[in-house]
């Protein structure tokens, strides 16, 4: 469904960081993108909807090439692809309720958005998606008043609020604690099995990416190191991905993470 | 670890002083007495007419005794008609000006706008800014005649060369992942710049704007002395004819008005904090 051929981004600065990638998500899978800081996984996910412009290579969504788009056509094609941003990026001057229906600027006109004149049904939309991570009643705060993990749902709202195909998740851990971390990548995976979205997710926490994905890629200097399932992350794949460390301690927790996990799914 | 063996020895017990800005001696020294000795010239050559100040002074203490009998009543008419102008061309000058400002704030900052757009409006900035209030008033008055038209463009010219760089800059400094969230969701650039970066600078916005007011209050008063209308004109006709009550009653009406201003600012700027 979503298909990367050859996908290469040289910055100006001369840093080649991806270096022709090919991935292929059938879907409704569920990925995670693991490797060291400056491994390309920011990048990625921005080549795919060309936040960043990839120097080469094709991106196809359901039949249509994303790199060769004009920038009205790209507009509409980024609709269908939802993005949850480390540090959640949420304007923090506007209304919870303003960030979510914010998803819809791609398909409301100017003076709807601009006079903040939704559709019944995407402000219905929007109720029952708040109303689905727990937020509902916060709907008129302002964005900054929220906690880390309450911004990180409103970030999620915004996203599916989009009726995306595939979700890019950054980091969507990254600043959050252990507690929250899990309940954000829980509720992340539930809403992609719910909705039958495929996602990447582009995380640090190898053990937590190891507790909800179906699919590990493992990136290093920009090209695909490690393509598997999550319990193929031995010791030695995470020393090709990461380089040379005791990959135990890491790898260890994981088993009871996982049976709590499900314990806590049931 | 032990410490690299060819390190010179610490130097304990010694002194330590904090290294000089200029390393050579001499040049620090040549730089210091040269500066202070161009100082004392430059004292040196402020002519003073001694016998001239001496009369000056009566002169002077009767204006500074004028503002214990400010003369408001005599010349009401012309104060009030003056004020009034003042008030006029502060507010249709901000007004405009202030519009005019965003659109090329927006062309100014380069992480919304392309780069010819960029140079295009940094220059309507530089222009601006680089003409004096006065000059431009005393052009304007030459192609439009006396009167407050010519004020009212001036200051129209002049606070779009304050509002839109400072606000360019504040755009410049935005947090990108925001207004990059509200890109990736596939809105317009209209919408994006209503969305992603107007609700992180409108704050900024509103604070230069009641500032810009404030300026243009002030500098109305001025733009009077050359012919551009407003309460400077009013101003300036007191001195003329040595009425100094009257033109201590003009100062204290803009003391006044200028004070008002600045407290309604501090009021407003902290409430859309």
């Amino acid at each position: 469904m979503l298909r990367l051929e050859k996908l290469v981004k040289t910055y100006k600065t001369g840093d080649q960081a991806l270096k022709a990638v090919d991935l292929d998500i059938p879907e409704g899978q569920v990925l995670a993108l693991i490797g060291p800081s400056g491994a390309g996984k920011s990048t990625l996910i921005r080549c795919i909807n060309r936040l960043v412009e990839p120097t080469t290579g094709k991106v196809w969504l359901d039949g249509t090439e994303l790199t060769g788009l004009s920038s009205s056509g790209l507009r509409r094609e980024r609709r269908r692809m939802g993005m949850i941003f480390q540090e959640y990026a949420l304007v923090e001057r506007l209304s919870v309720m303003e960030n979510v229906l914010s998803g819809r600027l791609g398909y409301v006109g100017f003076w709807r958005s601009f006079l903040r004149r939704y559709p019944q049904s995407d402000v219905d939309e929007a109720f029952r998606l708040l109303d689905r991570v727990g937020l509902a009643h916060m709907a008129d705060k302002r964005a900054d008043e929220l906690s880390g993990g309450q911004r990180q749902r409103v970030g999620i709202c915004r996203a599916l609020i989009q009726n995306p195909a595939v979700l890019l998740v950054d980091e969507p851990t990254a600043s959050l604690d252990p507690k929250t971390s899990r309940q954000i990548m829980r509720l992340i995976c539930e809403l992609c099995r719910e909705r039958g979205l495929a996602a990447i997710i582009n995380i640090h926490d190898v053990a937590l990416a190891q507790m909800f994905v179906q699919r590990v890629i493992g990136l290093r200097f920009g090209a695909v190191e490690f393509d598997g399932p999550p319990e193929g992350l031995t010791p030695e794949v995470l020393t090709t991905i990461y380089g040379e460390e005791d990959w135990e301690a890491t790898i260890a927790p994981v088993d009871e993470d996982e049976e709590t996990a499900v314990e806590a799914a049931e | 670890m032990s410490a690299p063996s060819t390190a010179a020895p610490l130097p304990i017990g010694q002194p330590w002083r904090k290294p000089p800005f200029i390393k050579r001696p001499w040049l620090r020294w040549t730089l210091i007495i040269g500066f202070i000795a161009y100082l004392i010239a430059a004292f040196l050559t402020i002519d003073v007419n001694w016998s001239r100040v001496y009369d000056g002074l009566e002169r002077g203490k009767q204006f500074v005794l004028a503002f214990t009998s400010p003369d408001f009543t005599s010349r009401s008419g012309d104060i009030w008609e003056g004020m009034i102008e003042s008030i006029v061309m502060t507010v249709a000058a901000s007004v405009v000006g202030i519009a005019i400002s965003i659109p090329i704030a927006l062309g100014a900052a380069r992480n919304v706008a392309p780069l010819p757009i960029y140079l295009i409006c940094r220059s309507i900035i530089a222009v601006s800014r680089a003409l004096q209030e006065i000059i431009v008033a005393i052009l304007l008055v030459a192609i439009f005649g006396f009167g407050p038209l010519a004020g009212f463009l001036t200051l129209s010219f002049a606070t779009i060369g304050f509002l839109s760089k400072l606000l360019a800059e504040d755009i410049e400094s935005m947090d990108r992942v925001q207004a990059e969230a509200i890109k990736a969701s596939g809105a317009k650039w209209t919408q994006w710049i209503n969305y992603g970066v107007q609700p992180q600078v409108m704050p900024r916005l509103i604070g230069l704007s009641i500032y810009r007011v404030d300026i243009n209050f002030r500098e109305s008063a001025i733009l009077g002395l050359v012919g551009a209308g407003g309460i400077g004109a009013t101003l300036n006709t007191a001195f003329d004819r040595y009425e100094y009550d009257t033109a201590a009653a003009i100062l204290i009406s803009i003391i006044v008005i200028v004070m008002a201003l600045e407290y309604l600012s501090g009021v407003i700027r902290a409430r859309v904090q």
